[in-house]
């Protein structure tokens, strides 16, 4: 019942601004260039870093030669493993203090593991001259024969094994596919994938004395700061991270990769701030990847479509120096009610750099192959996708048998279809066409799991009226910064312009990473709890001020709206905040929270976590399951001479709990779809097959969609706020749009032209 | 990426006299090729002559054609009035590549110059036989998806990336030049272009300080019905997986003229006489179209990860053709 009080609270309090479309409030700074990023602090005397990479995927340096690059004017150091300053190891990070991307440590040996792997570093006066000057240091190398074939790999290379959490089962199996009427049994391949943000990862870096202050563009600052202690060999209080604004992340910038320690140590041997920013180029080995993934799929239903034996097993990839892979069989756990079920995962050890989280880790590639191989069953069994997937909800986690906190799946299914026009599809492949174009229809469901971390703020509320408040938080261009000022300012009952949101620096109270969708749902619980914390500081001072007429009352009496605290049921009698500040000569009152027992809870957390498998916090997991829904029904037009997918609309539904700002969530969602038909259609990184080297490193060859790729996209959201989850009732928004996205474009494919396109993306040439 | 040292010609005179005398020095107009080249280190010149302010004309020309300087830019061609009225295949050809902010820069003499998009080529860590003569083609046996299926030797397969070329190509354009010793010459289009052969690195018919003058396209009213077809990965700002240029005339309902050519197949822009003599004197319907795509794609050499390009091809051209047909 607790929560239903919260729910009331919410609907006096809080309903001004949070929630609605409120423009984003460091759009402004964004369009006008004044928005800080990481390599445009204007530092004095700042020098120019150039990373060299390798240009093979397996062997030794023999000699790097680099006397001909000292030479050239403006070059102050070259740093490689011969003369590079040793490096502590970086492993025993985890989700809680910090992450490594990969444990190899650069500079710090002659082998090499994978195509792409920094060697070196050039400091110069300028970028042009460290440029130049990394262009002509001369590598000789061993080679040895890489494995990067995936299949080859899976036979003969070295396997990774993820522990038990990655192989779930229940029921058996093969009783289930003996009671079905109807199997589908198929394998889906999906390639290796970047992310690819506008803004490539860069770091500048400055000591002073023995403290390193660092200008990182990244998803975890406290992170980054555990990793560059630990790897510098400084305690954590030595180092300061900054990462004001980011251009995009999608995960790449959400563990820890190497090259801050490197800007670091360049920095320290040239006693100069250093810059380095990566070329796109080097992105596409330096800070991970999606991993390449073979799913062999098995569905069994009985006559009355419902779902007898779910199998999927995946087989996928990392690197020789690194632990991440994609975990696509995650979501099959959930996805449906089935009693009997088999999930495993075989990860190959590969010579490519080590893949990482990316937007949907395992949710997106799995439910790619789950979604694809549930419209092929609901054909075979002559059922509608949609009403399949109804008779086959999952009511209950059908693995823990938790109730779910808030599901509403099915709402959505119903409210997309119907604002889509499901029901005047003709089912029957090709039956629908445009003139000569082809007429396609598919459905997938969407699903993310809410993740919720310990987080803190602090409120300050100043003397002028205004309020500051902050937390070591990130805004990757979502939204952060807008949606925790109007928490803050509902929650003050301010106007959203008296209040400032400070994030991005590991000055600022504790948080962790943004990714798995978890900042707002983290962090509004803890900004909302510092504003309110501030604000009693502030009644308590006027009830107990005889010059207050406030004088006397008790807290619980007192309410707070426009920047006046008053009685609840007499408004006239109160006082602004400046009144009562001013009248105590304070500057400001100021209230920070953090999580109770943090440490105790951060330690028992990290020490339960696993790849993709984070523990919530504050949310009762051992009562309730907690996952957000969606569908998307994608409509694509095909002229099947020419053989290309044009998406013309997709229509997305999704249960997301409380929506806390309409316009970042709905763009959020835009993001996240245009995300996955990028993956649908045409995203792919190729590596050579004989020297295993990357030869698809720019954003010419690797594409992301563009204007003329984009649909019409109507989103809705079925907003059941989870009070379960957080007192906000809001679960994250930032991968589910991405997940089930390239199933239905898949399925839409299926639907206008009768070929089941099984491997992405889906290329013209897969249609002929 | 090589430093090097740029100036801006004031007149074609002192423009060719500097690119002459140094053999490491090269012309540069628009630039969106080289620049990325040059970064790549693939490109190394050591002086640029810059031209782009050098002749920006279109004219009819005496016979009717039109005469189209090089500096003129892919934006002002493709709008043209007289382009997009009389050449609707060469405006649909432009428009069809790069993007608008590309297009503003890159102009007519540096579009036929524009080198390929082959992987290992602008890969200077790999070997290739264009850059650096006799050390191999890893495309060959590599990732060869975007390569030629016509023109290949064992020395390169490299198709050739441009839209523009492909519908001059078809129109039977004539470019002419003008050499450092001031004698001019008009080179067919089906000249301008090399064959890998066994000198990959020689890519066109241009001596070393020779420059481009213009363009020039032949009269031919009945280009009016012409059409720019292109099949790629993504809707925009993709090269072209197979693309096809056609120009049809019908009397009654007889192909009495026709114009055929292809992108994305071939190591240059590839016209077919096959398919142009497959079509004249036929009826103007699906199946001469379709036997004029068989036509087309004879003797198409395909790799080991671009088969799909003859079939992408044949449905290309025909569906190219059927909707210049549709045309009135």
């Amino acid at each position: 019942m607790v929560n239903e009080m919260t729910s009331t609270q919410d609907r006096t309090s809080i309903q001004a601004k949070t929630g609605k479309d409120v423009d984003r409030v460091d759009g402004r700074l964004k369009v006008t260039g004044e928005a800080c990023y990481a390599v445009e602090f204007p530092l004095e005397g700042i020098a120019h870093g150039y990373l060299i990479q390798s240009t093979i995927a397996k062997g030794r340096i023999k000699a790097i030669a680099t006397s001909k690059a000292e030479q050239l004017p403006g070059v102050l150091a070259i740093l490689t493993h011969e003369n590079a300053p040793k490096l502590n190891s970086l492993e025993g990070g985890n989700f809680m203090s910090g992450h490594p991307g990969e444990k190899l440590l650069p500079l710090q040996s002659d082998r090499i593991y994978f195509d792409g792997q920094h060697i070196g570093i050039v400091v110069a006066e300028t970028y042009e001259q460290a440029r130049l000057a990394a262009s002509l240091v001369e590598v000789r190398y061993e080679i040895e024969e890489p494995i990067c074939d995936l299949e080859e790999a899976l036979k003969k290379s070295e396997k990774y094994d993820a522990g038990e959490k990655l192989q779930p089962s229940r029921g058996d199996l093969e009783s289930g596919l003996q009671q079905a009427s109807v199997i589908v049994e198929e394998t889906y391949t999906t390639p290796l994938e970047h992310h690819n943000p506008m803004e490539t990862s860069a770091t500048t870096a400055e000591w002073q004395d023995d403290e390193l202050t660092v200008y990182d563009s990244t998803q975890w600052v406290m992170g980054t700061r555990s990793m560059l202690a630990r790897g510098l060999g400084l305690p954590e209080d030595k180092v300061r991270v900054i990462s004001h604004f980011v251009g995009g992340g999608f995960g790449c910038k959400g563990y820890f990769w190497t090259h801050p320690l490197l800007a670091a140590i360049a920095a320290r041997k040239v006693n100069r701030p250093v810059r380095l920013m990566l070329t796109r180029q080097q992105m596409f080995s330096a800070c991970g990847h999606r991993p390449r993934t073979i799913q062999k799929v098995t569905l069994g239903a009985d006559d009355k479509g419902k779902l007898t034996a779910i199998r999927h097993l995946t087989d996928t990839e990392t690197s020789f120096v690194g632990d991440h892979a994609e975990p696509c069989g995650k979501t099959t756990v959930f996805l449906y009610a089935c009693p009997n079920l088999e999930v495993k995962h075989t990860i190959a050890r590969v010579n490519t750099g080590t893949p990482t989280p990316m937007r949907g880790p395992g949710e997106t590639s799995g439910t790619y192959a789950l979604e694809s191989a549930m419209d092929e069953l609901a054909y075979k069994a002559g059922i509608d996708p949609v009403e399949f997937r109804i008779i086959n909800h999952a009511d209950r986690h059908p693995q823990s048998h938790k109730p779910w906190s808030s599901k509403h799946l099915i709402e959505c299914y119903r409210h997309a279809a119907d604002t889509f026009g499901w029901q005047n599809r003709n089912p029957r492949p090709g039956s629908m066409r445009d003139g000569s174009d082809l007429i396609g229809w598919g459905m997938a469901s969407a699903t993310y799991p809410a993740y919720r971390f310990p987080a803190s703020a602090k409120a300050q509320i100043l003397a002028n009226g205004r309020v500051v408040v902050s937390s070591a938080t990130h805004d990757l261009g979502t939204g952060t910064y807008t949606i925790m000022t109007q928490i803050a300012a509902d929650t003050l009952g301010l106007p959203i312009e008296r209040v400032k949101f400070e994030l991005g620096d590991t000055k600022l109270p504790h948080a962790l990473v943004s990714g798995g969708s978890s900042t707002a749902s983290s962090v509004s619980p803890a900004v909302r709890s510092a504003c309110e914390a501030a604000s009693l500081k502030l009644i308590e001072l006027a009830i107990a001020d005889l010059e207050s007429p406030l004088y006397n009352y008790a807290a619980e009496q007192i309410t707070t709206e426009q920047g006046r605290i008053f009685v609840a049921e007499s408004p006239d009698i109160g006082e602004t905040y400046q009144e009562v500040l001013q009248r105590h000569n304070l500057p400001f009152v100021e209230a920070e929270v953090s999580p109770q027992d943090k440490r105790a809870r951060y330690q028992s957390i990290a020490a339960r976590t696993k790849p993709g498998v984070v523990e919530d916090e504050g949310a009762d997991s051992e009562q309730f399951a907690f996952h957000s829904f969606g569908a998307h029904f994608v409509e694509v037009r095909i002229n099947p001479r020419r053989n290309q997918v044009k998406v013309s609309r997709i229509v997305g539904a999704f249960d997301v709990g409380r929506i806390l700002n309409q316009k970042t969530a709905r763009s959020q969602i835009y993001g996240g779809t245009i995300f996955g038909l990028g993956m649908a259609l045409m995203e792919e990184t190729l590596l050579d097959p004989h020297s295993g080297r990357l030869i698809i490193h720019n954003l010419a060859d690797y594409h992301v969609p563009v204007q003329a790729d984009m649909p019409e996209i109507e989103v809705i959201f079925v907003e059941k706020p989870d009070y379960h989850f957080n007192p906000l009732g809001a679960r994250g928004i930032g991968e589910i749009s991405t997940t089930g996205v390239s199933a239905a474009i898949a399925n839409a494919v299926y639907h206008a032209t009768g070929k089941r396109v099984r491997d992405l993306p889906i290329t013209p040439d897969k249609l002929l | 990426m090589k430093h090097f040292t740029y100036e801006r010609a004031g007149d074609r005179a002192t423009a060719m006299t500097q690119v002459a005398k140094n053999p490491l020095a090269k012309f540069i107009a628009g630039g969106t090729n080289f620049m990325d080249m040059w970064k790549e280190g693939v490109e190394t010149p050591e002086h640029l002559v810059d031209i782009r302010k050098l002749g920006r004309e279109i004219k009819v020309t005496d016979d009717g054609g039109l005469r189209i300087d090089a500096s003129t830019t892919n934006s002002q061609v493709a709008y043209h009035p007289q382009v997009r009225d009389r050449y609707p295949v060469l405006s649909e050809a432009i428009l069809a590549g790069a993007s608008p902010q590309l297009r503003n820069m890159a102009t007519t003499g540096g579009n036929l110059m524009q080198r390929n998009r082959c992987s290992y080529f602008h890969d200077v860590s790999f070997a290739c036989n264009k850059r650096d003569p006799n050390s191999g083609c890893p495309a060959i046996e590599g990732i060869n998806r975007m390569h030629a299926i016509f023109g290949t030797s064992d020395r390169c397969i490299a198709a050739h990336p441009s839209d523009m070329c492909v519908a001059l190509a078809a129109l039977g354009a004539v470019v002419q030049t003008r050499k450092p010793n001031g004698e001019t010459r008009n080179i067919d289009f089906a000249d301008f272009h090399l064959l890998p052969g066994d000198t990959p690195e020689i890519e066109t018919a241009l001596e070393h300080g020779e420059l481009i003058e213009a363009v020039e396209i032949p009269s031919l009213p009945w280009a009016k019905r012409s059409h720019y077809l292109k099949v790629r990965d993504r809707h925009s700002y993709a090269y072209a997986l197979v693309s096809a240029a056609v120009a049809l005339e019908i009397e009654g309902d007889k192909i009495v003229n026709a114009r055929v050519a292809m992108g994305g197949v071939g190591t240059k822009p590839w016209r077919s006489m096959a398919a142009e003599l497959a079509l004249v004197g036929a009826v103007a319907n699906e199946e001469n179209f379709t036997a004029a795509a068989e036509a087309a794609l004879q003797g198409a050499q395909p790799y080991r990860y671009n088969a799909f390009k003859i079939d992408l091809a044949k449905s290309t051209l025909v569906q190219a053709l059927l909707t210049l047909n549709s045309e009135e």
